[in-house]
């Protein structure tokens, strides 16, 4: 076996130094009724070449941006990853690298991390964010069990249906053993959140409010209005939790840490990671200092070597199960490095400008897009404030649309009735630098051809 | 390892300067040699009620962090706010500039450990 | 000189030339960037118009200005100090640090797998789902059980999956019941993920063997435990030989066994979790199944279950209908989600890649050659280290600091000198039940050549530690920085750029 270097004859060898006469032996500490006797039922051996055949197969049995154009979000959002980000990450001293327990050996991925909390930071204009969690939705769920972890007494979670449905099962499911009060708040008929109906289930009980903007919608929220929010909630000593699931948004909209927030969590995917089908991705942490010891996953810190020399190590340490065991923050033991280092160096590429710019062609993009479908009769579009997605209700059902718009190798947007039953024939399409002039003239035709 | 022997201690190794109807409380020398250099400690309000054999804070080093537990119960009277900027004295000077908070009432001091008893305590949990 | 002597001709630290390298923020000129769009024509006024005023930022200060070319030296520098697997022997306990294949890499990276989406449909995925589906199967085989979730995203999350579900089964059969047992042996995750379930976790004392009494089991075993949680071979590399009776004991008391499958690696194809009695199981895809570490992550920790519990995995599962394959959502006993979307699926291509590169016969003959390392630097070592269980390894061996104590050497100093040496160390300090504990686990993927050289400099450090202790205590001298202050990081906390300056 091409992985295994060690023969059966070296291992013959070794076995005699070991003392044992026979590999059995070694396993003779397993009861005999446990012992496999036959081979497992497993496809294979197979050589590199049938290996690579078999799976370029696989791949092409999929819809994907070689033969088709994309015109969906809805959580994981497709951006040009420039070359250098795949040559950098594609490094084996950082992916074949484990945890850095080790700082002395480590510091590659340790300065990398440090300056991906930085740049978590200056997107978000929060204070401190820790190396990254599994995903966003998970990140979200994390920041709910602090909020409760803060304010123990008070059970109820201000939750409305413009946070991302998955997001909110996920939030779900994370505390189904907390005892927790969801207070669903609903959306306006212009895909805001209903701020009237928030207000009012502001109390002494709320633990926090959790939002999402741009919400699922695609709606960004009024700025004034989450000011005023935020206010509420820290009157009654609640926490205000924004998620990010567009961060490129951030390039041009106010940041959270501008109108409130007490925790940033978002989705670091669109940051120069693939969809690659939902996964992996990178859940982004960021909260406020006074919060630092109550918050889940690693930190990375500055410090100074025993010459004096500059470097980094995992700090805080005493917040995580390997230390705290029951006690912990988060039973977290990892982080997304590698989806973090590519986020940093994605950033690093686009810079100030790029990051910029970037956020612009987005929103010029989608505007394009909700422009031309507006005047096509049939599609109705509200007229509320967006960043790269938007809602359109059709003349037709979705699953009508979407197979006219896959004749043409045009993979269309949510069916929105999956996740809201009210919300029939209403369609989220997404359009980012991905998408051409002519991509979204080609879908508007066939939308036009369907009135 | 030093032990004053006009002091009450606990089993946690906190110990107890009981003066009138006031105590002050800190960690043993034994407790911060086994902890190694303090990081970060926080303590309770002003004011809040501590509970005799409850925890009324966390002390944490670089790569341990244990509960702080009340010797009696009472009332908070003074905190030691210095030490949550900088925690060094804990080290250096345990039962002097290292004290924690000082709480009014002494309910639960029958429970406490004489300086003699502490020293007998720490050599068993030493030989575990 | 002996150092001399282990030192010729072999892979070992020498001083490369290493060259520093400033924070991103710390570097580049205004006006030079990395980046380039396609020329847009869409819009004739500035985007920035189709928001209200208040709602628009300005650039963010502090984001650096960098060309491509200097973008490319930084990370390229920064990967160069550190460790890796591709550079040398990386025998961290209980992390399984074996070869990561590149072909793996390439087909992950094929643009049918990179650029879909999770809502691009059933019909026009078919691909994508039918490696998931057949990779749920193979994993159950692998481990003899019924069910397989292939959302969570790590081990821990597998854990936390896996406990929920045993939750909800108890919580199904009116009986929510409040205790975990967790051998004191088991990682730190085990109690946190119990804590998380709202489980009391109680910890049960390993015996002399350093393995599960079934005795002391029954004795912690009431009726309100809902799970024991343990390890198989459990973290001092030991297989528990009594497994049959353990979770007879704890199925006797209604409750069920979860396994923390870190340690697979030394059974695939030898022995099964379900044939052991056990009920549910996580497996970590970046050990076992080869995906790379990635510094940290991305991993996978699907989990498996018998069918009892199947009705509460994670939404959704890859299904078969007829010839189509499909994610089921409609599951009313679910748990629900763990995750957003249906699971870590770059790194699932690489383990399935990994599970037909090496096929039944590979598989057994990668954990039987797992534990023949490991038994081998266990004979080896011994004769300079305290082991202080003294029986046959499965994947990996403990040994602890105890000789060397005696000259003022301890554990990490141990740790650090192996550095020096060309060598990763082993997990240090774990598990807690070994004081000074030195955790080794060499995998499958290393020679005899490696595993001597790896001996020779443990054998060198124990020499040093007698003759010369201070170059041990001293150590590491040849990396890029030397001991790191983590008293000051934790005092006074430096997590960002803004901090620094």
């Amino acid at each position: 076996m091409r992985y295994i270097p060690n023969t059966k004859s070296v291992r013959q060898k070794m076995l005699r130094e070991i003392h044992v006469k026979s590999l059995e032996d070694l396993f003779s500490d397993i009861p005999e009724e446990v012992r496999l006797q036959k081979l497992l039922r497993i496809p294979g051996p197979v050589s590199e070449q049938e290996l690579y055949e078999h799976l370029m197969t696989l791949s092409e049995k999929n819809n994907h941006g070689g033969n088709a154009s994309y015109f969906i979000g809805a959580g994981a959002y497709f951006h040009w990853i420039p070359s250098v980000v795949s040559h950098l990450a594609g490094r084996s001293e950082f992916y074949t690298a484990y945890t850095p327990y080790q700082p002395e050996i480590s510091q590659g991925t340790l300065q990398a991390i440090f300056e991906f909390q930085t740049y978590m930071c200056l997107l978000t204009r929060m204070e401190v964010a820790n190396a990254s969690m599994y995903d966003g939705a998970s990140a979200l769920a994390e920041a709910v069990l602090m909020a409760r972890r803060i304010n123990p007494a008070r059970a109820d979670v201000l939750m409305p249906s413009t946070v991302h449905p998955e997001y909110r099962q996920v939030v779900q499911t994370y505390l189904l053993a907390q005892d927790t009060n969801f207070i669903d708040v609903p959306f306006t008929e212009d895909f805001q959140t209903d701020w009237k109906a928030i207000e009012k289930r502001i109390s002494k009980e709320t633990s926090c409010l959790v939002i999402q903007n741009p919400n699922v919608f695609g709606t960004v929220e009024n700025f004034q209005t989450l000011q005023r929010i935020s206010e509420k909630i820290h009157e009654v000593g609640a926490l205000m939790i924004v998620t990010v699931i567009e961060p490129i948004s951030l390039g041009i909209l106010a940041p959270p840490g501008e109108y409130g927030a007490d925790i940033v969590v978002g989705e670091g995917q669109p940051l120069g990671n693939p969809i690659s089908f939902g996964g992996p991705f990178l859940g982004i942490f960021a909260t406020k200092k006074t919060f630092v010891r109550k918050m889940p996953g690693r930190l990375v810190g500055q410090t100074t070597d025993s010459r004096g020399e500059r470097g980094y190590v995992l700090t805080l340490a005493t917040r995580e199960q390997h230390i705290r065991r029951e006690k912990a923050t988060s039973n977290i033991c990892t982080n997304q490095s590698l989806c973090a280092l590519r986020a940093s160096i994605y950033l690093s590429v686009l810079g100030k400008k790029g990051f910029r710019e970037l956020a612009r062609v987005n929103l010029k993009h989608a505007d394009y897009a909700r422009e031309q479908i507006s005047r096509i009769g049939g599609f109705r579009i509200a007229p509320v404030p967006i960043f790269n997605e938007f809602v359109v209700e059709c003349p037709k059902t979705v699953s009508k649309i979407q197979k006219a718009l896959l004749a043409k190798r045009i993979v269309g947007g949510l069916d929105l009735s999956r996740f809201f039953p009210n919300l029939e024939n209403h369609i989220l399409l997404c359009a980012t630098e991905m998408n051409s002039r002519n991509d979204i003239d080609r879908m508007c035709e066939v939308l036009r051809s369907m009135t | 390892m030093n032990i004053p022997r006009d002091l009450k201690f606990t089993k946690d190794h906190e110990w107890a300067r009981i003066e009138g109807n006031v105590v002050t409380v800190g960690i043993t020398d034994y407790a911060q040699e086994k902890l190694g250099d303090i990081v970060y400690i926080e303590l309770p309000d002003l004011d809040s009620e501590v509970t005799a054999a409850e925890s009324f804070g966390t002390i944490e080093s670089v790569k341990a962090a244990s509960d702080l537990y009340a010797p009696v119960s009472g009332r908070v009277v003074e905190v030691h706010e210095e030490l949550m900027e900088d925690p060094k004295p804990i080290n250096q000077d345990p039962y002097g500039e290292g004290w924690m908070i000082r709480v009014e009432g002494t309910d639960g001091r029958d429970g406490l450990l004489s300086a003699e008893a502490y020293e007998k305590w720490v050599d068993e949990e030493e030989n575990q | 000189m002996k150092k001399e002597s282990i030192m010729a001709g072999k892979t070992v630290g020498t001083q490369g030339l290493v060259l520093n390298e400033p924070l991103v923020f710390e570097q580049g000129a205004p006006e030079r960037t990395a980046f380039s769009l396609p020329q847009s024509d869409m819009l004739e006024k500035p985007p920035e118009d189709l928001l209200p005023r208040a709602y628009v930022r300005q650039e963010i200060q502090g984001l650096p200005e960098m060309s491509e070319v200097d973008v490319v030296r930084h990370y390229t520098r920064l990967s160069q100090w550190n460790y890796a697997v591709d550079l040398g022997f990386y025998p961290l306990g209980s992390c399984t640090m074996k070869y990561n294949p590149k072909i793996n890499e390439d087909l992950a990276a094929l643009v049918g797998f990179t650029h879909t989406h999770p809502y691009q449909g059933n019909t026009k995925s078919q691909g994508i789902l039918r490696l998931m589906y057949e990779l749920q199967a193979m994993l159950a085989e692998i481990v003899g059980l019924d069910a397989v979730s292939l959302q969570p995203s790590a081990g821990a999350h597998g854990e936390l999956t896996g406990m929920l579900m045993i939750r909800a089964y108890h919580a199904d059969r009116g009986s929510p019941r409040k205790k975990v047992i967790i051998p004191d042996s088991a990682h730190g995750t085990n109690p946190a993920s119990s804590a998380l379930c709202d489980y009391q976790a109680v910890s049960l004392k390993s015996d002399s063997r350093g393995l599960i009494s079934p005795d002391l089991l029954a004795e912690a075993m009431e009726e309100d435990v809902a799970a024991l949680m343990l390890t198989n071979p459990n973290t001092l590399g030991l297989f528990e030989e009594d497994i049959l009776k353990v979770t007879e004991v704890v199925h006797a008391k209604g409750g069920l066994v979860y396994c923390d499958g870190a340690n697979l690696n030394a059974l695939v194809g030898i022995a099964r979790f379900g044939d052991m009695g056990i009920d549910v199981v996580h497996l970590n895809l970046h050990k076992t199944f080869s995906t790379p570490h990635g510094g940290g992550g991305p991993g996978a920790g699907p989990v498996a279950v018998r069918e009892n519990l199947a009705p509460y995995l994670p939404i959704p599962v890859v299904d078969k209908e007829e010839d189509q394959y499909v994610l089921r959502g409609e599951r009313p006993k679910s748990i629900g989600k763990v995750r957003a979307f249906h699971g870590s699926f770059g790194i699932l291509v690489r383990a399935y890649a990994y599970i037909l590169s090496m096929g039944a016969e590979g598989l057994k003959e990668a954990s039987q050659t797992a534990v023949v390392n490991a038994n081998y630097l266990r004979t080896k070592l011994k004769r300079f280290y305290h082991l202080p269980y003294d029986r046959i390894c499965k994947h990996e061996c403990v040994f602890s600091d105890k000789l060397q104590n005696a000259f003022g050497v301890q554990t990490i100093h141990i740790a650090k000198r192996l550095m020096d040496y060309g060598f990763h160390p082993p997990t240090i300090y774990f598990p807690l039940i070994v004081h000074g504990a030195l955790m080794i686990e060499p995998t499958e993927t290393e020679s005899k050549e490696t595993l001597d050289q790896f001996v020779a400099a443990m054998e060198a450090i124990a020499g040093e530690s007698q003759e010369n202790p201070d170059i041990v205590i001293n150590a590491p001298q040849r990396t890029k920085v030397t001991r790191l202050d983590e008293t000051q990081a934790a005092r006074f906390p430096c997590l960002t750029y803004s901090d620094l300056e």
